[in-house]
């Protein structure tokens, strides 16, 4: 893929992407990633920069193909000792990023207890068990137990849509779904409503799912959902596979043409 | 040589992670010989022993009685290992949690159901205001994950722990559900 020819849309970015984004503007600049020099184009993210490069670096909220939001901030990496959001932070020239320390792997920690412990994740009886990315991302980085309090927040669950479900006690709000719907699909339906522990995914103005005239019924939401927060009908406790690299392809091949 | 003590209980679940211990199929014939169970769902004993080396404990935390005893249990463990997801997390026990206990009892024994809207107060222990996962009462030194663990996750467990050793459990031995 081509970092410098990227389009991207709306949400959420400047105008900076514009400007570097077109044919001509981008130089290599040169950073460095836990003490190994590295030559990328401006414009990139330290993310894209240290994937491309062999580096793990945590992510829920990233999906390639979709503008990155920082919303998860699973990804955090240390820059000249500023804790930021690898995802959403641009490449500068002689920056030093450490992807990995003590200190890095205790938040990553520390945040992912915390996104556990804010709604009510039931592994067992979920119908995403054995293929959800916040499950695997536990195991990743080795969470044995979440020693934060956990919230029990009481939510609904929107089934009025005749294809598929909305379960709030398993969302991590990590704003995939009104990313796609927006961006690939351009709908538009998913929007994010509330703030702190009261934020919620809605449909439309937070009218049933079903009701939402502007839904295509597309199922893109379904894909590149990370957990078993939006999942189709008549799926039981580990039986719903998504397939979020679909989303992904998809993207490339429209920018391909 | 001296068996080494194991003990193991069984709170709010549903005895799943007890059938996986079972599961060891014949790591338990080895097992057994290093072990001795001084205290389990499936021994006849009462009260919790003293001086017990290692205690598995099965279930989340959900009425007074686990309360209590789970204190006496960490008095007297010199290890306790959260075994299973009730345990670690809550896990479906925890679902009630966010209702209020009133309600809980009224819905399951309820007028229009079979006991008439008899709640019962005597010889049952009082439900807790909220069912929590065993760490958030008492120190927990392992977590053993998954609903329930993998015999082989017990077993390694288990295992390393006779052998003096911290068990090191990693990737997919970490998996929740």
């Amino acid at each position: 893929m081509n970092l410098s020819v990227r389009s991207r849309s709306c949400i959420g970015m400047g105008s900076d992407d514009i400007k570097e984004g077109g044919k001509g503007l981008v130089k290599d600049i040169t950073i460095r990633i836990d003490d190994k020099e590295i030559s990328a184009p401006s414009g990139s993210t330290i993310l894209e920069v240290a994937k491309a490069n062999g580096f793990y670096i945590p992510t829920l909220c990233h999906l390639d193909g979709l503008t990155d939001i920082g919303a998860c901030r699973m990804c955090v990496v240390s820059v000249g000792g500023k804790i930021v959001t690898s995802c959403t932070t641009k490449i500068t020239e002689g920056m030093e990023v450490i992807t990995n320390s003590d200190r890095l792997a205790e938040l990553r920690r520390l945040n992912l207890e915390l996104i556990f412990a804010e709604r009510n994740h039931v592994c067992s009886m979920c119908v995403s068990n054995n293929h959800c990315e916040l499950q695997d991302l536990a195991c990743d980085l080795g969470m044995q137990h979440v020693e934060v309090p956990y919230a029990y927040p009481r939510l609904s669950i929107d089934a009025t849509h005749p294809k598929f479900i909305v379960d709030h006690n398993r969302c991590i709000l990590c704003g995939r779904c009104v990313r796609v719907c927006a961006e690939v699909e351009g709908a538009h339906v998913w929007g994010i409503a509330g703030r702190g522990r009261e934020t919620l995914v809605i449909t439309e103005l937070g009218i049933d799912w079903g009701d939402a005239e502007t839904c295509t019924d597309c199922g893109k939401c379904v894909e590149v959902c990370p957990t078993g927060a939006i999942v189709e009908k008549g799926k039981a406790a580990a039986e719903m596979e998504k397939h979020p690299q679909l989303v992904t392809t998809l993207k490339e091949r429209r920018e391909n043409d | 040589m001296t068996k080494v003590r194991v003990a193991t209980v069984w709170f709010s679940g549903c005895a799943g992670c007890h059938m996986s211990f079972l599961d060891l199929d014949e790591l338990l014939i080895d097992l057994a010989e290093r072990i001795e169970i001084v205290k389990s769902p499936v021994v006849d004993t009462k009260a919790f022993p003293e001086n017990v080396d290692v205690t598995l404990i099965e279930g989340a935390i959900g009425n007074e009685e686990h309360y209590e005893l789970v204190r006496e249990i960490r008095a007297r463990s010199k290890i306790v290992i959260a075994l299973g997801d009730c345990a670690v997390t809550g896990n479906v026990p925890a679902m009630r949690n966010g209702i209020p206990v009133k309600e809980i009892l009224e819905g399951v024994y309820g007028k229009e159901r079979t006991t008439n809207g008899t709640i019962p107060t005597e010889v049952v222990p009082a439900l807790l205001d909220r069912v929590r996962p065993v760490h958030e009462v008492i120190h927990v030194d392992y977590f053993l994950h998954g609903c329930p663990p993998p015999a082989a996750v017990i077993g390694k467990a288990l295992l390393a722990l006779l052998d003096g050793k911290t068990p090191e459990l990693t990737g997919r031995e970490l998996k929740f559900g």
